[in-house]
This record gives C-alpha cells, structure tokens and sequence, in this order.
C-alpha cells in the first residue's frame, strides 16, 4: 500500500472526498452555483421527522428542559422601566441537558445518525460545549469519540474556560487532541477524519441543525401552555449560528411566525481569532463577535461544504454586548434568581435585559439557553485570569468597555443597555462574501431567490444592491 | 533522568507545521510559532521527558510525540477573588 501525502497541502486538497466519507451526504446533490444551493432539500433529506427526533433525544436524556420566569430579575427591569414597560422574562434551562448545555440537542440525532450507518466513531471539531456534548452522546450510542480542540497560546497557556471544556470531554472518556492557536485545526481534523474512519459531526451539518429545532418547539409549547400566547421575542447567543437557526426553525415549526428571533454576542471587535497575542485576552470563548459576525455573513466558511446553519435566513435582529454587561447580568443572576449558570446563555439575557425595559409589561422575551458552570467555566475564573493577562477589571460605564484592554462592569442595571448591529450592513457584509465566490455580473435568477432567502429579504432588494456592487 | 514506566497516563506533543509550513491565513505573531498538538494518554514503553515515545490514547489510537508531562492533571480553579462583583445584587448596592 502506498503511504498517503499527509502534507498540509494534500490533504486539505482532499477536503471534498473526506467530507463525503465522513458525513454521508453528497454535498454535491444540492449545488446550484457556487451560491445558490437547495437548503430545504439538503434539510428534509436527513429524513428524521420532529417526533422522531424527540425521542431519540429522550434516549439520551436531551430536551424537556424546564422554563423558568425570571421574577425577580423581572421586577428589577420593571423598576427602572417607563409605566407600563419590562416584559416578562422566561429562561430556557438547557443546563439541564445531559452534558450541561444546548449543545445536547445538536449532537444528538448526528451522533444517532452516525451509530445507525456504522460508523465506528465519531469525532467533532470544536473548542466549546460541543465537544463534551458529543463525546457524551457518543459514550450513550456506544461509539468512540475523539474532540479536536484549540486550547493553548504559543506559551502552552489556556483560558480557564477552555481548560474546563477540554476536562469535560476526557471526563466522558473522549480523546482530546489539544493544539495551539490557528485555522489549521482544519487540517487536523480532515486528517484524522481519513485515519479513523469515523463520522464527521460536525456542528454544521443538517443532523446538528436539526437537532436544535426541537428546542424552538419546546419553547412555542411551554409559552403557549402557561401564558396561552406566543414568545415575543426569543433571544439567542450567536456565535456559528446553529443555535439561531435550529430555534427559529423549530419556533416557525410550532406556528411562531411574528416572534422576534433576536441573535446577541459579545462585542469583541478588534481581536484577531486566529492571533496568538490575541488569544488569551478575550474573556469569552464563544457567543462573540468574532464567530457571530464572520459566520453571520459567510456561513459557508465552516467544516462542511454547504453550511445548515444559516443564521440571516432567520434573524430578525443583532444585539451587541460587552464582557463587563454580561459579568454583572450573570452575578445578578445568581444573586437574584438563585442560579449560577455558564457565560452562553448569560449573554443573552443581557441583551434580554436591555430588549424588555423598551418591551411592554404583558410581553414575554425568552432567554432560550443556560449552561453549567464551575471551576474555570465561571466569571469569576474568566475575570481573574484577565487581570493576570494585564486587562483592566473596573466599575462604571460599560460604554468604556474595550476588547483586550478593559473590562468596566456596570455600576447598576439601567447602564445594562446592549447596542443593536446594523441588519443592512450584515446583509451587505454577506452580499460581497458571496461576490468573491462568483461575480455579481454571473448571479443567475436562482442565485438572487437564493440570496434573497437566506438573507430574509425580497429580491428586488438584492437587485438594487447588485447594481451599485457592479458600479451601476 | 528518570524513567517513566510503561502504562503510566502521560502527556505528548508534537509539533504539526514548523513556522514556516503555516496556513497563508494566520496572521504575523502566529506565523512566528509553531502550530502544536499535545495528547493525553498510557505510556507504550519506558521512557524520559522529552524523549520521543509513544501513547495509546483512552480510545485506543496509537499516538508518536515528544513526552512532556507525566500524571497531567487540571488544575483550573475559580480563581483569585474578584472584590468588584461581591456586592452586586446584594443590599450594598442599588440596582
């Protein structure tokens, strides 16, 4: 047998063919152009119903997670509020899920998928929940696991967060294959996706997407049973999308039509994610802007050739907090509400916060995740090990916030305000990502319906757009 | 030295790509390093810090690098106290 060319350059040249082994989909079978691919099919062909996949998650101790009403926090928004403003807020605790978050959901029906067509394994690339929540959902199907992780700066140091994560998927008896900063994890995992044989599950695949849809479901049904009416709006930490798209997929599913679907991350614009210097002076891992808004306007840039998750095609609105509002929401949370919980879903409540003071009283904002929390996966760890990388730690205006230098939590709940991103620039943002992958002056019919899609909008303003992308 | 026997649960590394086989991508200060890989796992055969060896992992895959650690633990904590969130939430403070 002849040895394969494992260079960097071969085997990212073989990206197509692993990808095909290792998913089982023919990413190929829903190509259009180089823009325009069919999402709906690529979808319906995991052929896995919404009854379905709630039981294979009830197998595997994922969904049916309680919602909790936020009193306390709620009353607190309602005294700072004008007459008549604060809606309630509802907290989705997917901390509950097996594994400790969301990310449950997501491995899920991949890890069932990967079982079912006899894979041997499985192996997901990733630096967050997911990995603990495969290698957990693997440890239950009976299938190896191997989580593929960027950990360490050049120094070999790690955020306390990171660290934790990694824990938590040795803990469910995976391989965890820890490396330094750089997109070349891609690298690796295409590798070791051709050693092992074992199934991608990627988080990006329509299997992942899929398995989050059940929690938009849950959230139209528990809303509707206790307050007999719609969510308002749902608000959803954003970083790859996944989460977003899965909720408003199932949320539509269950008859949500005229619910908001309010994506939020962290503001840390001005850190580079694949610089070493930068690494460690984020106090976030994951739900920041650095994920949200390049996945946002180019979801294609993810591990599998077409992407499920697809968040524009969904999002209504962008939410932008700082580290210091979303440190004070999560002490608050504990002080208040008697819960501690993981930094994800804390991101979005605070944009919740924010949202429900302009929101009238008899409206409700869900909060659609929680996560666990503990030892390096908690604010205090994450505040602590930035004043030890020289970021400033302060009270006072959250305005002063800035990425990689300080950190300024607020002094008290009305400085919790968050700051909405511009949608049109998004979608704009996106429309030239999608140039680059074929000229404006080459987009067909079908690529402008496409496009218009995936970014929720008409395509008579995609056409306007076009013209002054061309100069017209 | 001294020799760490077989069996022992161990930790390797292995450089990937030299600075200079980096992804076009990466920006200036991550060009400058190498891009390294460390995994845990039983030792195969006696062996000294810094010594090339071999592992099986907890799946059972077969691992080549460099011993660096032997018993790797976690040592993450809640860190050190951080006086300005204490009083949030509580009577000391209005909201």
């Amino acid at each position: 047998m002849t040895q394969r060319d494992n260079s960097y350059a071969a085997v990212m040249a073989r990206k197509n063919e692993i990808m095909k082994t290792s998913t089982g989909i023919d990413y190929n079978t829903y190509a259009q152009s180089a823009i325009a691919f069919d999402y709906e099919k690529m979808m319906a062909d995991t052929g896995y119903t919404h009854e379905e996949i709630a039981r294979i998650q009830s197998e595997t101790k994922v969904g049916n997670t309680p919602l909790y009403e936020l009193r306390n926090l709620t009353a607190a928004v309602r005294r700072i509020s004008p007459p008549g403003k604060g809606a309630t807020i509802l907290l989705k605790d997917e901390a509950a899920n097996a594994s400790g978050s969301f990310k449950a959901r997501r491995a899920s029906v991949s890890v069932f998928e990967a079982a079912q067509k006899g894979y041997k394994g499985v192996i997901a690339a990733t630096s967050g929940n997911y990995g603990a929540a495969v290698a957990s959902q693997a440890v239950q199907r009976g299938l190896k696991c191997i989580v593929i992780q960027e950990v360490y700066d050049s120094r070999g140091v790690g955020q306390p967060e990171i660290i934790e994560k990694g824990r938590k998927c040795e803990a469910y008896g995976a391989e965890v294959i820890k490396l330094t900063v750089g997109p070349e994890l891609f690298y690796i995992h295409l590798l070791t996706l051709e050693q092992t044989g074992f199934f991608n599950s990627s988080l990006y695949t329509p299997f992942a997407v899929k398995g989050v849809e059940t929690l938009g479901i849950e959230i139209a049904h528990q809303v509707q049973e206790r307050y007999n009416r719609k969510p308002d709006a749902v608000i959803v930490t954003h970083a790859g999308g996944g989460n977003l798209t899965g909720t408003a997929r199932g949320l539509l599913a269950a008859g949500c039509a005229d619910t908001r679907v309010v994506a939020c991350s962290v503001d840390l614009s001005g850190l580079h994610m694949a610089s070493d210097t930068d690494f460690n002076k984020k106090s976030f891992t994951t739900g920041h802007t650095g994920f949200g808004v390049p996945f946002a306007t180019w979801p294609d840039r993810a591990d599998v050739p077409r992407n499920a998750a697809r968040s524009l095609r969904y999002m209504d609105e962008y939410q932008l907090v700082t580290q210091g509002e979303v440190f004070y929401v999560t002490e608050l949370l504990t002080k208040l509400e008697g819960i501690e919980r993981g930094p994800a879903g804390n991101t979005s409540l605070t944009a919740a916060i924010a949202m429900a003071r302009q929101m009238d009283e008899d409206q409700i904002v869900v909060v659609q995740e929680t996560e666990y929390t503990g030892a390096g996966k908690h604010h205090n760890s994450q505040l602590s090990f930035a004043r030890e990388n020289g970021i400033e730690v302060r009270r006072g205006d959250p305005s002063e916030n800035f990425p990689g230098k300080s950190i300024v939590i607020p002094e008290n709940l009305s400085q919790v305000m968050g700051r909405p991103q511009d949608m049109i620039q998004l979608r704009q943002s996106y429309l030239k990502n999608a140039a680059k992958q074929l000229p404006v002056a080459s987009w067909s019919e079908a690529d402008v319906q496409f496009l218009a899609e995936d970014l929720k909008t008409d395509p008579q303003w995609i056409r306007s757009q076009m013209g002054s992308m061309t100069g017209e | 030295m001294s020799i760490t026997k077989a069996g022992t649960w161990v930790e390797i590394q292995q450089v990937v790509l030299s600075p200079a086989e980096r992804a076009p991508s990466v920006p200036e200060d991550t060009k400058k390093v190498p891009y390294v890989m460390r995994v845990s796992g039983f030792l195969l055969e006696d062996a000294q810090i810094g010594q090339t060896t071999r592992i099986k992992t907890i799946i059972g895959r077969e691992l080549e690098g460099e011993l660096i650690t032997v018993n790797p633990h976690y040592a993450h904590s809640f860190g050190n106290i951080v006086p300005e969130i204490l009083t949030i939430g509580t009577d000391e403070e209005t909201l």
